[in-house]
């Protein structure tokens, strides 16, 4: 079982934060700090699996985690899962969040973290992992997605517009903003 | 309508969407907080609008600001209305909320249950799915026992999303709501082939899952596992079930033996790493299981560790962290092989990662030798230098002193070098929190081994004079309280007493509880000063010194803690009145003899510390039963007068003293060495008791202890060799008697444990004795002390032998005569067993689980009591029953649990119309839970029934072992079975054979298709529910025991087909 997925940046900010057991948010706040506090003082030459820390978890569990560029992601496993597996996972994550996003970086994560939720409820389901397979999950996803188009349909394109307006309004959104959700949204105008 | 929408859409469209939220927040980088705090109040405003998509906003931005740690549990119902809007978007983002912030003790999961059974039941399949995957955060056990059905109905739906989605759903349900296994797991059994990959991989997922709490369920599985592992190519699931198969052989060593062919095939051929990992580390767990019941087994377990090589050599930090880990597992049962690669592990303690570093010393525990202790402790105290972080320094410090002071410091071969590692350790790691670990071991060392006390002694000294506290944040001081006392014990041994009693009376800032201790020991080296003064006779000498502590004392007179404050005063008085005694005869100042009341005082006060002190197991008090007679709350000696409070402390301590050592020393000097004789009659002036009435107790006590069987009585040889190297006759004696002193002893209530204690000498009595103390304290299975036992005996023969081969070693004989107390390496297989023990924890749901499945396909033997021939016999008319009506129905094996009613036309009746039921099950899925109350009279019955058998099972559970138990006892039993298992043993060959055809075409059919092997398998299941750490023999034992109705059992129920698919 997995107890918890957690992405967090170099600077310990959550960017992402699944727990498949209930904690409370202050208790939340407090696993990821930990989490946290762990993980990052590893170099990045060593391996990749830790026991876990005092809140989470216990002897049984593992943290097990891959960094990326300045985004850790952190599974907190217990020992019926296969350390190497839920390092494949990850990268099987990754990539699937790299080909929804092209390009994924930070920034996707930080003003999509709704749609990093989805596409993560395609790979782990309530602690359990449920599809390994990228083509699958991705499958879904635009499934999914279709949907929504579909049924936002006319509807929803004037609040689109109004935020995309409002997105070029702002002159640092030029830096901050990723760029390839424009031309979809012009697309969707078209509707 | 249509203008209303888009009239909504536009006052929407200028509110903060998710987007701007977050920009916001970035943007607010100085005052989040209040940011935040004024969206909350935005929030609340647009979930207070008409409009679904405003309030889909509002919740999508709640999600985000619960991430950042802020409570939104107050929008609950927003968020369930949002949940409820017919839109899928909103649907999503109301799910997703949900997940996030419910929990299963939310009170509004309630209003929830109707709206999610429309969202499982929708034309929609990710309507169903967001539900499930939403659901599978949140399910409360009112929910799992509402929904259960619905999600049940969604594992045979056509859409393979959702069918796996529904199966990985199950298990969420089955942990809230047990009873809803019992119906769902034919069913799940049925996942397991379905044409589906991913669906079939969640439903190994969930039977993993399952199988590891409870794995002796889930046996009658084995079989369609193995044929998944042999046929499947899906890494993922095949990681699974090689996993699941680690926990299957721990209950059933057959399975071990069919797995290791195919297991070593992958190992021998994958090329994915995770792969491969897990199949060593299965194949790992089945050599332990069976251990040395294979005869290839030593190939494999080499295949393994050269395997488990490679990985280590590799670059690839993670490979290398796996492989130690492995390693280690190896390690506990196959110490050998482990060592060849000794080289490679030695290398690991210099990587630079930290992980891997504790990985490998983990298995230094298992490297070390008499040869190499010193040189790789020596690496470790260069590690120790080097390295940074103090948690792994105090690793270190940990590991030295484990390795070193394993199996009774077996591999220490020079003390003093010991002695010197810990100072040095203590000198090295000032900021350790193992100070008292350290302590410990000073003072288990200088207590066991006398050879070493005097180098102790005077190391201690040094140490004393030496150590700064200087951080009080740590725990290190801890060694002054070893030191302190072992320079006052082993006084004797002191070079320069004088100069240690200058140090230990220096005022330092010490806790109390070791001042107490330097108080205490300041004592004990005046005493052996003044006898030394008293034998030179010189007065000035031991006036001085008096004056000299007096002064010095005051100090610790002064201190806050009340237990200085009093041995201070105590020792003050007794010293003044020492003092007294020189100086009032002044006539005899000028001669410089010293008055003889004052020789008898010194006399009284090394008496006071005479004696040995020896090793006792932390908990040996509460094993010496307590003797015939003995009232301990009687008053030993006439109650003081009333103007006891007012007389001295040092009074009172004088008689607690006394009689404290009065005892202990009797005890030990039974038969009397001069020097404790002698101590003896001059103690008990003290107690007013005349020798003869000493002696006549004396001898009350030697008869009494010879006629209780609870006193160990020594034997004179061991004895003597024992204490090969001490010269001194009244010290063997004294040795000698030690062993009287009841320490060991253990209330055993197991007679046979006791018959084979006879004839054992008695130096593997002591490990025979030490191992008990751990088994009795794991409340362990007779059978597997037996086991154990023998291990043990041996490992002291060992011992013993090489004992003697090193005899010319300085390696200190004493240690063996000690009886070794709950150290180290006792302490690490004690918390292991209470490890294990608390893996039960009552709140654990999988507790709840665990009977679950013994109703539904295959439990029916596991109901039949094996002793009981009756549910045999009926076992056989239901197979028969089953065979002839060719129904797959799985509840024709229940028929024998129901024999407890008596009954079986009524049972068959019973099973008829579940039968028919049964047939109509798939369409009518429903019934089984919402329409309880009509055609389910029979479903209730069941419920009953089962529950029934529940209660029933757990009573006989308990006779049945203790039956086994006994049986077990007794020898002549024992012939007999080995008769009937060889009988079986042919007999299993037959049926394999039988079952072979039906069962590999059937698997998904439970009862009918895998009748014998259930039977058998269900059968041995009961005998792991009571010990899941069952010895071979006793399992055999317990088929032996069954064999009359060996047609229809076989014990190797999964050895059957499995050999078919070979």
């Amino acid at each position: 079982m997995i107890k918890a997925i957690l992405v967090f940046n170099n600077h310990g900010k959550p960017r992402l934060s699944k727990f498949y057991q209930y904690f409370d948010e202050n208790l939340q706040q407090q696993i990821i700090k930990e989490t946290f506090q762990l993980v990052s003082k590893r170099d990045d030459n060593v391996c990749n699996f830790l026991e876990g820390g005092s809140l989470i978890g216990g002897s049984d569990y593992k943290l097990i985690y891959r960094h990326y560029a300045t985004l850790y992601f952190v599974f907190c496993v217990d020992s019926s899962e296969s350390e190497l597996g839920i390092l494949d996972l990850i990268q099987v994550f990754v990539e699937t969040l790299d080909k929804c996003f092209e390009n994924v970086c930070e920034l996707d994560l930080i003003f999509h973290a709704d749609a990093v939720h989805h596409i993560l409820s395609e790979l782990v389901m309530g602690g359990m992992v449920l599809q390994t397979n990228m083509n699958d999950i991705i499958t879904r996803i635009e499934d999914q997605n279709k949907l929504i188009k579909q049924e936002s349909g006319i509807s929803a394109a004037p609040a689109r517009a109004v935020s995309v307006v409002k997105s070029m309004n702002i002159p640092q959104q030029i830096k901050d903003i990723k760029l390839p959700d424009l031309p979809q949204a012009i697309k969707d105008l078209k509707f | 309508m249509a203008l209303k929408k888009v009239k909504g859409n536009f006052e929407r469209m200028f509110d903060k969407n998710l987007t701007d939220l977050v920009r916001g927040i970035r943007n607010n980088k100085d005052n989040e907080a209040k940011y935040i705090s004024q969206c909350i109040e935005e929030i609340k405003q647009e979930l207070r609008q008409d409009n679904i998509n405003v309030k889909c906003n509002a919740v999508a931005k709640l999600t985000y600001i619960q991430m950042l740690g802020y409570d939104i549990s107050w929008a609950g119902f927003n968020i369930i209305e949002v949940m409820s809007s017919s839109r899928f978007t909103c649907k999503r983002i109301g799910y997703l909320a949900a997940s996030q912030c419910f929990h299963p003790d939310s009170e509004l999961l309630m209003l929830t249950t109707n709206m999610i059974r429309k969202d499982l039941n929708s034309q929609n399949q990710y309507d169903a799915g967001v539900a499930l995957s939403g659901l599978s955060c949140f399910i409360s056990p009112d929910l799992s026992r509402d929904l259960a059905n619905d999600i049940m109905t969604l594992m045979s739906s056509t859409k393979p999303y959702l069918r796996m989605k529904a199966v990985l759903m199950m298990y969420k349900v089955f942990l809230r709501y047990p009873e809803a296994l019992r119906p769902a797991f034919p069913k799940l059994k049925e996942k397991l082939e379905d044409p589906d990959p991913g669906v079939q991989s969640a439903a190994v997922n969930v039977i993993c899952e399952l199988a590891r709490k409870n794995p002796k369920n889930y046996l009658p599985l084995a079989p369609v596992f193995f044929k998944l592992m042999t046929t499947s190519t899906n890494n993922w699931m095949l990681i699974k079930i090689i996993k699941l198969f680690a926990s299957l052989t721990t209950i059933e060593p057959a399975l071990g033996r069919k797995l290791t062919q195919p297991l070593i095939e992958i190992i021998s051929s994958t090329s994915a790493m995770s792969l491969l990992y897990e199949c060593i580390n299965t194949v790992i767990a089945v050599l332990i299981s069976i251990s040395s019941g294979m005869p290839n087994h030593s190939a494999s377990i080499q295949l393994c560790v050269q395997k488990l090589r490679i990985l280590i050599v590799d670059s690839d930090q993670n490979l290398k962290y796996l492989g130690l880990l492995a390693m280690s597992k190896i390690l506990k049962t196959h110490p050998k092989s482990v060592q060849t690669h000794k080289d490679l592990i030695l290398a690991c303690l210099d990587d630079k990662d930290e992980s891997i570093r504790l990985r490998a010393l983990d298995l230094l525990y298992g490297m070390v030798s008499k040869k190499n202790l010193m040189e790789i402790v020596k690496r470790l105290l260069g590690h120790m230098e080097r390295a940074e972080g103090s948690a792994y320094r105090d690793e270190l410090l940990y590991k030295v002193i484990e390795i070193c002071a394993q199996s009774s410091y077996l591999y220490v071969t020079n003390f003093e070098w010991y002695m010197t590692v810990l100072v040095e350790l203590i000198q090295l790691e000032a900021g350790s929190k193992h100070g008292r670990l350290i302590a410990e071991q000073l003072l288990d060392v200088a207590i066991r081994v006398p050879v070493v006390r005097q180098f102790a002694v005077n190391e201690m000294t040094n140490l004393l004079d030496t150590f700064a506290i200087s951080t009080q944040s740590n725990s290190m001081y801890e060694v002054l309280y070893a030191a302190a006392w072992i320079v006052g014990e082993f006084s004797g041994e002191l070079a320069d007493a004088e100069k240690t009693l200058n140090v230990m009376l220096r005022p330092r800032q010490l806790p109390g509880h070791i001042q107490g201790v330097y108080v205490q020991n300041v004592i004990k080296l005046f005493a052996r000063l003044a006898t030394t003064c008293l034998e030179l006779q010189d007065m000035p000498g031991i006036v001085r010194l008096c004056d000299h502590v007096l002064e010095k004392l005051q100090h610790f007179n002064g201190s806050n803690d009340i237990e200085v404050q009093e041995r201070a005063n105590s020792a003050c008085m007794l010293i003044e009145m020492l003092r007294k005694q020189l100086t009032e005869p002044a006539g005899d100042m000028s001669t410089g003899s010293i008055p003889t009341m004052a020789i008898e005082i010194v006399q009284e006060m090394a008496l006071l510390f005479a004696g040995e002190l020896i090793p006792v197991a932390p908990k040996a008090q509460r094993k010496v039963p307590l003797p015939d007679g003995l009232d301990l709350d009687e008053w030993i000696n006439a109650p003081p007068p009333d103007d006891a409070s007012s007389s001295s402390s040092e009074h009172d301590k004088d008689e607690l003293f006394v009689s404290a050592t009065h005892d202990g020393n009797d005890a030990i000097g039974g038969d009397g060495g001069g020097n404790v004789s002698h101590s003896d009659s001059k103690r008990h002036k003290n107690l007013e008791l005349t020798p003869e009435q000493l002696e006549r107790q004396r001898m009350a006590r030697l008869i009494e202890q010879s006629n209780n069987p609870h006193y160990l009585k020594s034997t004179p040889n061991s004895a003597s060799a024992a204490i090969g190297n001490s010269s001194n006759n009244s010290n063997a004696d004294q040795y000698d008697n030690i062993d009287d002193i009841p320490i060991t002893e253990l209330p055993l209530d197991i007679e046979g444990v006791a018959a084979l204690r006879v004839g054992i000498t008695k130096r593997s009595d002591k490990y025979l004795k030490e191992q008990q103390e751990a088994a009795s304290a794991a409340h362990s299975k007779d059978a597997k002390k037996k086991h154990k036992k023998t291990k043990k005996s041996k490992k002291s023969k060992n011992k013993v032998a090489y004992n003697s081969s090193s005899e010319s070693d300085a390696e200190p004989k004493p240690l063996h005569i000690v009886n070794t107390t709950l150290d180290m390496p006792e302490g690490v297989t004690l918390s292991d067993s209470e490890d294990k023990d608390g893996k039960y924890d009552p709140n654990d749901p999988h507790r709840a689980l665990d009977i679950e499945l013994d109703m539904t396909v295959f439990d029916a033997p596991a109901k039949t009591s094996k002793t009981a021939s009756a549910g045999t016999k009926e076992a056989v008319k239901a197979q028969t029953a089953s065979a002839t009506s060719k129904s797959l129905d799985p509840e024709t094996s229940v028929m024998p649990s129901k024999k407890e009613k008596k009954s079986t036309d009524k049972t068959r009746s019973e099973h008829k119309t579940r039968k028919a039921r049964q047939q109509s099950q798939p369409d009518s899925v429903p019934d089984l839970i919402d329409t309880r109350s009509s055609p389910c009279r029979t479903a209730a019955d069941n419920g009953n029934g089962n529950n029934n058998n529940n209660n029933n099972t757990a009573p006989t559970d308990a006779v049945n072992s203790q039956h086994q138990k006994k049986k077990k006892r007794e020898k002549s039993e024992r012939s007999e079975k080995r008769a009937h298992k060889s009988s079986k043993l042919s007999n299993d060959e037959a049926v394999a054979n039988r079952t072979n055809s039906t069962n590999i075409i059937d698997v998904g059919e439970p009862s009918a298709a895998l009748p014998e092997g259930n039977l058998s398998l269900a059968v041995d299941m009961k005998a792991h529910k009571k010990k899941h750490k069952k010895d071979k023999s006793h399992q055999k034992e317990m088929r032996a025991h069954k064999s009359p109705a060996s047609d229809y059992e076989q014990p190797m129920g999964i050895s059957t087909p499995s050999k078919e698919i070979f």
